[in-house]
């Protein structure tokens, strides 16, 4: 997918002035921030089980190649095929390929945010193979011609109003004059609609949230059933998954699950944890022919041996997203990529370059929310500051901040110089701002000013007084 | 006021780190946390030697300037029992951030000195209850107070309990924010550089505070009170801000923070 992250500082400018989207930020972080904390509280091992996740992925990371190569055995054992691909475009092309050799013309979709990485959608729209998203809020922003602005919830950003107009102008076919003012009535039109669909589908392709190397099995969680219904009815299941998905068994399937679910929509458990596990043997009453794992790793290797190796933990909860209070101000789409919020502020550098992405590390308050909520306890501001780090040392700052802190780390190793500078300006400043003690305006503070006033300094430094003080009291 | 530790011990000697926010915006708040410190009992020193940790360059990615303006400090406070910041971020930096700042530097002494310091660094309101036993402040309020933890107070330093009690034991009605534990948005150099989204994030915050209908909006730390003042300032509102340590303190001669003065020159009439 193409990236519009250079473009972030116009997009937040742009998103910041939607009143239709803080109004459903709103609604999305109210909802979700004191469902995760009762899940929480309701479970006294949940800090256990996350050290036990946490120790799981440490050990799967430090031997991905030889978890991936047990779970291509498996796969094959099952009568199932592995495809490993390097970079987003020779997926791509490999999922093509798969769709010709099985004479496939329409596809129907589970939700994937790899796919959304490849582009998947108008890759294969352009070839004549037609795509189908089957989530409910993906369905929604495919209609829409949107990518998705969350992680598990990609059409978070639309008012219900919003999705009402898009049903209206899309399912022409139907009575004009329909009730859709309910979340219930929207969500069986779209169920109508897309019930027929499922078995008329050539293929189904889904993500996997987990691929288990001791059975080959991959594993999808979803609240509507429509990932079931995606693999099983189509004659040929392809999974894409990127590498990081690797988990060693099917018992630590168990206690990723359980804090997958808490974390991202406060369920103890997703209403329906779907497993594939190769195509339909003979006996079996449904499933797919053919069953395909496409491994796609455009980046994820690099990221091994990176900094931001601890990246590799996250599970694509979404607590992150959802407890950050820039997320909120500004929705997802801002950041200009697959993935937003915190975490994507760290895989989006990792995975696109830091050079397309330069503010995203950048545009965080550092207030440790994201890592205080991650199941994974992914030490998110400080990947943030490594990748600040990293475009200091690139030379990547602007000029005037490079000079800003040159200019003032001078100063400050000289305390003696900097109380003399500091004590006059901060007199000259209150003397400006007068019997208003605050500012409007001042050069080089337009971003703070324009929200806020600046308050004054009281005038003289805390030494002048420190030492009036001491000379009183001998 | 009352402590715990008795008199006849000998006294603990604490460095005041008064912080450049303080030292340059708010001298008041500096002259209240040092008062409060001796009240409880301690020995107070101000080394000369101190500008800032170096959080604003660390928090930029920009180590070595980082390292320059921190460099001072650790001589500076090397003698003293205990660091104490009144302000959980600075506290932060120094408890937390030193370490790593100059792990990689190839100055073995500096990162002896850093990890001592990280040692015996508190904010000052946990210092004063945790460490010093204080139960009731020498400042007397009946005001309603809203308290607004900083994140770094919060999440590292563990600080939110204490300054409560203490704003109680002062007589304060002590009023929770619905929204408590959310970032007001100013976060060093963000909130110059990503106006929009500090901005946006501050209107938040003083929407909430403004829906508490306090008399006061009261923190430990001299970053967030700016911004929500400034904030509360151009929404019109009539809260006071203050540090905490002012209030506990219970000399409140200055103005409140973005508040208006009686005189031109911003320091109180004599």
């Amino acid at each position: 997918m193409e990236t519009t992250s250079e473009r972030f500082r116009e997009s937040v400018a742009a998103a910041i002035r939607d009143d239709e989207l803080k109004g459903a930020m709103s609604k999305l972080t109210s909802a979700l921030r004191p469902k995760r904390a009762s899940a929480v509280a309701g479970l006294p091992e949940f800090d256990q089980l996350r050290d036990h996740g946490i120790a799981i992925k440490m050990h799967t990371l430090d031997h991905m190649d030889t978890y991936l190569a047990r779970f291509e055995d498996n796969v094959i054992a099952n009568g199932g095929h592995v495809h490993w691909c390097a970079d987003e475009a020779s997926a791509r092309q490999t999922i093509l390929d798969l769709c010709r050799q099985h004479n496939v013309r329409t596809v129907t979709k589970g939700k994937s945010m790899v796919t959304e990485e490849l582009g998947l959608n108008a890759f294969l729209d352009s070839h004549g193979i037609l795509p189908l998203e089957t989530d409910l809020g993906e369905y929604i922003i495919q209609l829409r011609g949107e990518h998705p602005s969350h992680i598990i919830a990609p059409a978070t950003h639309l008012q219900r109003e919003q999705i009402a107009d898009t049903f209206r102008k899309s399912h022409a076919h139907l009575d004009a004059n329909r009730a859709m003012d309910t979340a219930e009535s929207l969500t069986e039109e779209a169920r109508q609609e897309l019930r027929e669909k499922y078995g008329a589908a050539d293929a189904g392709i889904t993500g996997a949230n987990f691929m288990i190397a001791e059975t080959g099995s991959t594993i999808i969680v979803t609240n509507e059933g429509n990932g079931d219904l995606t693999q099983t009815l189509a004659k040929v299941h392809i999974v894409v998954a990127s590498l990081e998905k690797i988990i060693p068994t099917m018992d630590d399937a168990g206690v990723f699950l359980r804090l997958l679910a808490r974390s991202a929509t406060g369920q103890d458990m997703s209403v329906y944890t779907t497993l594939s596990s190769g195509p339909r043997r003979a006996g079996d009453l449904d499933g797919p022919d053919a069953f395909h794992v496409v491994l796609v790793d455009n980046g994820r290797s690099a990221m091994l041996g990176g900094s931001e190796r601890e990246m590799l933990r996250c599970i694509r909860c979404s607590a992150c997203l959802n407890h950050c209070p820039v997320y909120a101000s500004i929705g997802g789409h801002a950041y200009g990529w697959v993935y937003s919020g915190p975490m994507g502020k760290v895989l989006t550098p990792s995975l696109t370059g830091l050079d397309k992405a330069k503010d995203l590390p950048n545009a965080s308050s550092f207030c440790g929310k994201c890592q205080e909520v991650c199941p994974m306890r992914i030490p998110l501001p400080k990947l943030m500051r490594n990748l600040r780090v990293k475009q200091t040392e690139m030379k990547m700052t602007s000029w005037r901040q490079r000079i800003l802190l040159f200019l003032w780390s001078s100063l400050a190793s000289r305390p003696a110089l900097y109380r003399f500078v500091t004590g006059a300006m901060t007199k000259i400043l209150a003397g400006l701002a007068g019997r208003k003690g605050v500012f409007r305006w001042l050069p080089l503070t337009g971003g703070w000013t324009k929200m806020r006033d600046l308050p004054a300094p009281e005038g003289g430094g805390f030494f002048a007084r420190y030492d009036a003080s001491r000379k009183e009291n001998n | 006021m009352t402590t715990s530790s008795g008199s006849s011990q000998k006294k603990v000697t604490v460095g005041l780190f008064v912080t450049c926010l303080i030292d340059a915006m708010r001298p008041s708040a500096g002259m209240a946390a040092l008062r409060l410190l001796e009240t409880a009992g301690c020995e107070v020193v101000v080394p000369k030697d101190q500008s800032c940790c170096g959080q604003p360059a660390w928090n930029s990615g920009d180590i070595n300037s980082a390292r320059k303006a921190a460099t001072p400090f650790l001589d500076a406070f090397d003698t003293c029992d205990y660091v104490v910041v009144p302000s959980g971020s600075c506290a932060g930096m120094l408890a937390h951030h030193l370490v790593d700042l100059f792990d990689g530097s190839g100055d073995t002494h500096a990162q002896k000195q850093a990890s001592s310091i990280a040692a015996k660094t508190h904010e000052l309101t946990s210092f004063l209850v945790d460490v010093m036993g204080m139960k009731t402040p020498p400042g007397k309020t009946g005001a309603r107070i809203a308290y607004h933890d900083s994140c770094s107070s919060l999440r590292e330093m563990q600080v939110s309990a204490q300054p409560r009690a203490l704003l109680k034991a002062a007589g304060a009605d002590v009023v929770d924010l619905d929204k408590a534990d959310t970032c007001c948005g100013f976060g060093g150099t963000f909130s110059v550089k990503y106006g929009d989204i500090s901005g946006t994030m501050s209107d938040d915050k003083a929407a909430d505070i403004e829906g508490k209908d306090p008399d006061m909006l009261v923190a430990g730390d001299m970053g967030c009170l700016m911004n929500i003042a400034g904030r509360l300032s151009r929404r019109g509102s009539s809260v006071e801000v203050r540090h905490v340590a002012e209030v506990l303190d219970g000399v409140m001669e200055a103005p409140p923070i973005a508040g208006p003065r009686n005189t031109a020159s911003g320091r109180p009439e004599e």
